[in-house]
């Protein structure tokens, strides 16, 4: 008999739907249906089953082939890169869960590591707003409940996050909002005309890059002071027209996406959108929020937080404290900087994603990838690790865009041997201390040879 | 397991009556048991030293989702430090430490318990999360309830069987401790932009008042047993002229006596007294501690903390989220805030008190006068809201200053206004000096009966979990210069945990296992309530039902207290 398990969390993008019902075999090895979800959900639990998984680590050979090798051969093949390496870089953590995450991080204290993940070349530039202006958020019940207004800015939710607008902004009929659709204001701001400017009742092109000049003229109109005829391509009577709106609203929320993260001014975007947010609080209740892409990508800055006080470019090589600076030590910095001997390619592609000066450089060093997929990181590696595939095959805690936590299930057993990322980085992390306690002789004698830092193995 | 006998110490045990008596402390397998129990014991000579129970920190800010935005959106907090690891995992933060330095630090002072003060129940998992990571210390976390949708309907309706079923599910499903409410209908209010500014204004829609849902929280406490009574951040936080509102909120209290099986004797614990006791107006406020106190002294059935202002810079954080967005248009700095959805509204700001600012001056003398006109100290406690008036850390500066009025006199003289200060509080008059027995009644003998733990924690009785600190202080030749007190309560000499030696000469020596104490109320079946609870998450939730309670594998260590209100 086929089972169906409900109330399944979906491991795709940052809305992270949890009322998928998946079907799967007798055996608990495939999925035969699944429910709810998008087109994208659906294909990863479709994937999970699909011929051609990796089971076993593969290690490169001299040849350019891989070779099968066992997980304790990889689990201590990790831990000698990480050992000899004076500053190895742990990037990625998209698709995991919190538990790998916190794991991950204890193996990056132990072995002197920067950790970093892919806020680094995403909302990082949100992180640097936040640290300068703060916050003013809420989940996204709070905006299903109670917002008549909503703004998407730089954002195509129709594409990026499929369900967004149906399950907590636009269309959802909520406690104080029992009109859905009809009781609420579509503002949608972008240069382009998206799928998702297709349901705003109000579309402003902004000139690209003006974004920061955009919010300027609001913040100016909100103020009630004068501005030009036409800012950033747009005219004055709409950005009247819609500060107007802005101010009556009864609670809004402003869901902005790459479109002011990775446009000209950056986290300067993000951060006066956020001054615009405390401006408008002043007359009524207005959130923001940051369209986080994968559905556990808020996850490491959380965990992190409480780990080290940092969400993000952690350098941990002096093992005793961590350091953050942006710039410096952020992911593809140190990489264009040939400044890390060693890569660990964790539930993201780095092949895919980092500029191509970035990987050249990291590829002159051992390369791990951790990932039950084979993507272009797992395809330049030294060494690839499947791992089993959360939400899927395992269970654990991820963030939600707004930061809440939502229980993930296990629906199918990984293939036989796979194990989780979390127990990866918990054997890593015993391999490094066997491995150190088997070398403390050399460890004493570097010590007493007067070497003020010793580098374990080295 | 190992067995320890602690001797020659100055004992402190107020839940025995102990009053710095030499007497021996034995430790069988993490339990303190008779002396008599022992066959071959390792020995600790306290010659010299001060012996208590472990402390017990009835409120403080230290695990979830509004501690955590505070350590991430402060970045700048951890740059500058002089960090030496010990323990197992580094140690980074300062107002709003990471999970292992808030373990080490409060080990290190010798505390083993602390009650987080607000869990968003929407965000237990993460709760729980952090509980995990915290080491050596024992945590309970209290779900936020006075802005509560369920209940605001219930006690509009004054319906407060439904409230307790509803209470006890949810205790169950975010493994929480007891009944927090934070600034009662204010923070849905909020929801709107708006406040209750006091407890007879209703809330928008809702239409219930705040005192309604104080004593329907009362009620609805009593009537399941809990051990710990509701623990209220009353409404109109931080203004002039709010002890009003606070003698109001106290007298709400009149006429309920405590129903539980666990000791505990108040109906009330309010907390961070401190913000709570102005008068006057505008920046010209001024103390109104002997009012207050003298209603908290004359009435058995109220408990209050201090919420000592320290003078640091520090992280505000609130499930009060009006008065967060208050605050920040108070010093302009950043601000955070987090709206949950149905349950409650939380906010985050940076704020630095100062000697040179005469209203944050007022507020150090306004703490201080509650600590000392005190009459029962069993009753009073010490915290210092951690981290919002001040860090956790400051605990032993605190009781460095109820303990000396030389210490006082020397603080006061380096203010800016001193003056002015004296003139606005009464500080200046109080010649009292709290004595160690009173310290320790404030710190954990207190605390554990107020939170209805008494058995387990705050004593060193026989049965009870063998936490013990022993603080390097002579009580019969107290040190001259009370810079000594700080010390010896800043990094004590030793501390154990479960029997086990955590902290030896105030740094970390082990890790022993922490855990989670929770408590599981039987209620009678309840189907009107059953069906709100899944009306409102078909509804009004952002996500299902089956996935709201905390999954078992996410609950750590977990110690639960049982209580039966089926019968």
């Amino acid at each position: 008999m086929p089972k169906k398990i409900e109330n399944v969390g979906c491991p795709y993008c940052g809305v992270c739907c949890d009322d998928l019902v998946v079907t799967v075999s007798d055996d608990g090895r495939k999925v035969l249906e699944v429910e709810n979800a998008c087109a994208i959900g659906n294909e990863i639990f479709q994937h999970a089953s699909s011929e051609g998984r990796i089971s076993l680590p593969r290690l490169r050979q001299p040849d350019g082939t891989y070779k099968d090798i066992s997980y304790d051969e990889a689990v201590d093949y990790a831990a000698r890169v990480l050992i000899k390496a004076k500053k190895p870089l742990i990037f990625g953590f998209g698709s995991t869960n919190c538990e790998g995450m916190a794991a991950a991080a204890k193996v990056a204290e132990k072995a002197g590591a920067v950790l970093d993940n892919c806020a680094s070349i995403c909302h990082g530039s949100s992180f640097l707003a936040i640290f300068d202006n703060g916050y003013p958020s809420c989940t996204l019940g709070e905006t299903k409940n109670r917002a008549d207004v909503i703004v998407y800015w730089g954002s195509n939710p129709a594409h990026a996050h499929p369900r967004h607008m149906s399950r907590y902004s636009i269309f959802p009929r909520g406690f104080f909002t029992g009109k859905g659709h009809k009781g609420r204001k579509i503002i949608v701001i972008d240069p382009r005309y998206t799928d998702t400017a297709r349901v705003a009742d109000i579309y402003v092109q902004v000139k690209q890059g003006q974004d920061y000049d955009l919010f300027n003229a609001f913040r100016t109109v909100i103020r009630g002071e004068d501005i030009p005829d036409e800012v950033a391509g747009v005219k004055k009577e709409q950005i009247l027209q819609v500060a107007e709106i802005l101010k009556k609203a009864r609670f809004g929320t402003i869901f902005y996406g790459m479109g002011l993260c990775h446009s000209d001014g950056r986290n300067h975007n993000v951060d006066i959108a956020i001054s615009m947010t405390r401006d408008l609080n002043d007359f009524t209740k207005w959130t923001i929020m940051a369209m986080r892409g994968h559905y556990n990508i808020a996850g490491p800055g959380v965990v992190w937080a409480w780990t080290t006080g940092y969400p993000y470019c952690i350098d941990m090589s002096k093992k005793d404290r961590a350091y953050m600076n942006p710039g410096e030590t952020s992911s593809v910095d140190l990489a264009m900087r040939d400044e890390v001997d060693a890569f660990f390619n964790v539930g993201t592609d780095a092949g895919a994603h980092f500029p191509i000066e970035a990987v050249k450089h990291l590829k002159k060093h051992p390369w791990i990838t951790i990932d039950p997929n084979i993507c272009m990181a797992s395809e330049i590696s030294d060494l690839h690790i499947p791992v089993g595939i959360v939400g899927v095959e395992v269970p654990g805690i991820v963030y939600r865009m707004d930061n809440v936590p939502i229980q993930y299930r296990q629906v199918l057993n990984p293939p036989d041997g796979v194990i989780s990322d979390e127990e990866l980085f918990e054997r890593i992390h015993q391999r490094i201390s066997e491995i150190e306690a088997e070398e403390g002789i050399t460890q004493t004698s570097a010590a007493a040879a007067g070497t003020q830092t010793s580098f374990v193995g080295e | 397991m190992s067995e320890i006998i602690i001797k020659n110490g100055f004992v402190f045990d107020p839940l025995q009556g102990i009053r710095g008596d030499k007497v021996d402390i034995a430790i069988k397998d993490g339990k303190i048991v008779e002396t008599t129990a022992l066959t071959n014991p390792k020995t600790i000579d306290a010659a010299g030293m001060t012996v208590m129970a472990g402390g017990v920190d009835i409120h403080s800010h230290v695990v979830g989702p509004k501690v955590n935005t505070g350590r991430l959106f402060r970045p700048e907090e951890k740059l500058f430090q002089n960090i030496k690891k010990t323990g197992s995992r580094m140690e980074m933060g300062t107002s709003i430490p990471s999970v292992y330095k808030t373990g080490y630090d409060y080990a290190r002072m010798g505390y083993s318990y602390v009650n987080e003060a607000a869990m968003p129940p929407l965000h237990s998992p993460h709760v729980h999360e952090e509980i995990r990571d915290t080491p050596i210390i024992d945590i309970s976390a209290m779900p936020v309830f006075g802005n509560n949708w369920f209940s605001l309907e219930y006690l509009k309706n004054n319906e407060i069987e439904n409230n307790a079923a509803y209470t006890a599910w949810l205790l169950r499903a975010t493994r929480g401790f007891g009944i927090k409410i934070v600034n009662p209908g204010g923070s849905e209010a909020w929801g709107w932009g708006l406040n209750c500014a006091n407890i007879h204004e209703p809330v928008p829609y809702f239409d219930v008042t705040p005192a309604q849902i104080i004593t329907g929280s009362i009620e609805t406490n009593e009537y399941l047993g809990l051990p710990h009574s509701i623990h209220i951040h009353p409404n109109n936080l931080g203004n002039p002229g709010n002890y009003v509102d606070t003698l109001e909120t106290l007298k709400l209290a009149e006429g309920y006596t405590a129903k539980n099986a666990f000791g505990r004797t108040q109906v009330m614990h309010l907390t961070h007294l401190q913000f709570h006791a102005y008068g006057g107006e505008g920046f010209n406020f001024e103390s109104k501690v002997p009012e207050i106190m003298d209603y908290v002294n004359s009435h058995d059935n109220i408990t209050v903390d201090i919420g000592q202002v320290t003078l640091d810079e520090t992280t505000t954080m609130t499930a009060d989220g009006p008065f967060e967005h208050h605050l920040r248009a108070v010093n302009n700095l950043k601000w955070a805030n987090v709206d949950v959805e149905l349950e409650t509204a939380a906010g985050v700001v940076p704020f630095v008190y100062s000697a040179n600012n005469k209203a944050n001056a007022v507020q150090w003398a306004i703490g201080l006068e509650i600590g000392l006109l005190a009459k029962d100290p069993m009753r009073t406690y010490i915290t210092t809201d951690h981290p919002n008036a001040g860090p956790f850390t400051r605990y032993p500066r605190v009781i460095k200053w109820l303990m000396s009025q030389a210490a006082r006199e020397a603080q006061m003289d380096a203010f800016k206004h001193r003056d002015k200060v004296i003139d606005v509080t009464n500080i200046a008059g109080i010649d009292r000096e709290l004595t160690l027995y009173e310290i320790a009644q404030m710190t954990r003998a207190g605390t554990a009966k107020a939170l209805g733990i008494a058995d387990m924690y705050g004593g060193l009785a026989p049965g009870m979990d063998a936490d013990v600190a022993i603080y390097n202080l002579n009580a019969e030749s107290m040190p001259s210069d009370a810079e000594e007190i700080e010390k010896a309560f800043s990094r004590c000499a030793y501390m154990l945990k479960d029997g086990i030696v955590a902290v030896k000469d105030g740094e970390i020596v082990a890790e022993p296992a922490k855990r989670t104490i929770w408590v599981d109320v039987k209620v009678p079946e309840n189907a009107q309530v059953n069906r709100d609870i899944y009306e409102h998450f078909l509804k009004h939730y952002s996500l299902k039902l089956e996935n709201y309670s905390l999954f078992e594998e996410h609950l750590h260590n977990p110690r639960v207290i049982e209580v039966n209100a089926a019968e």
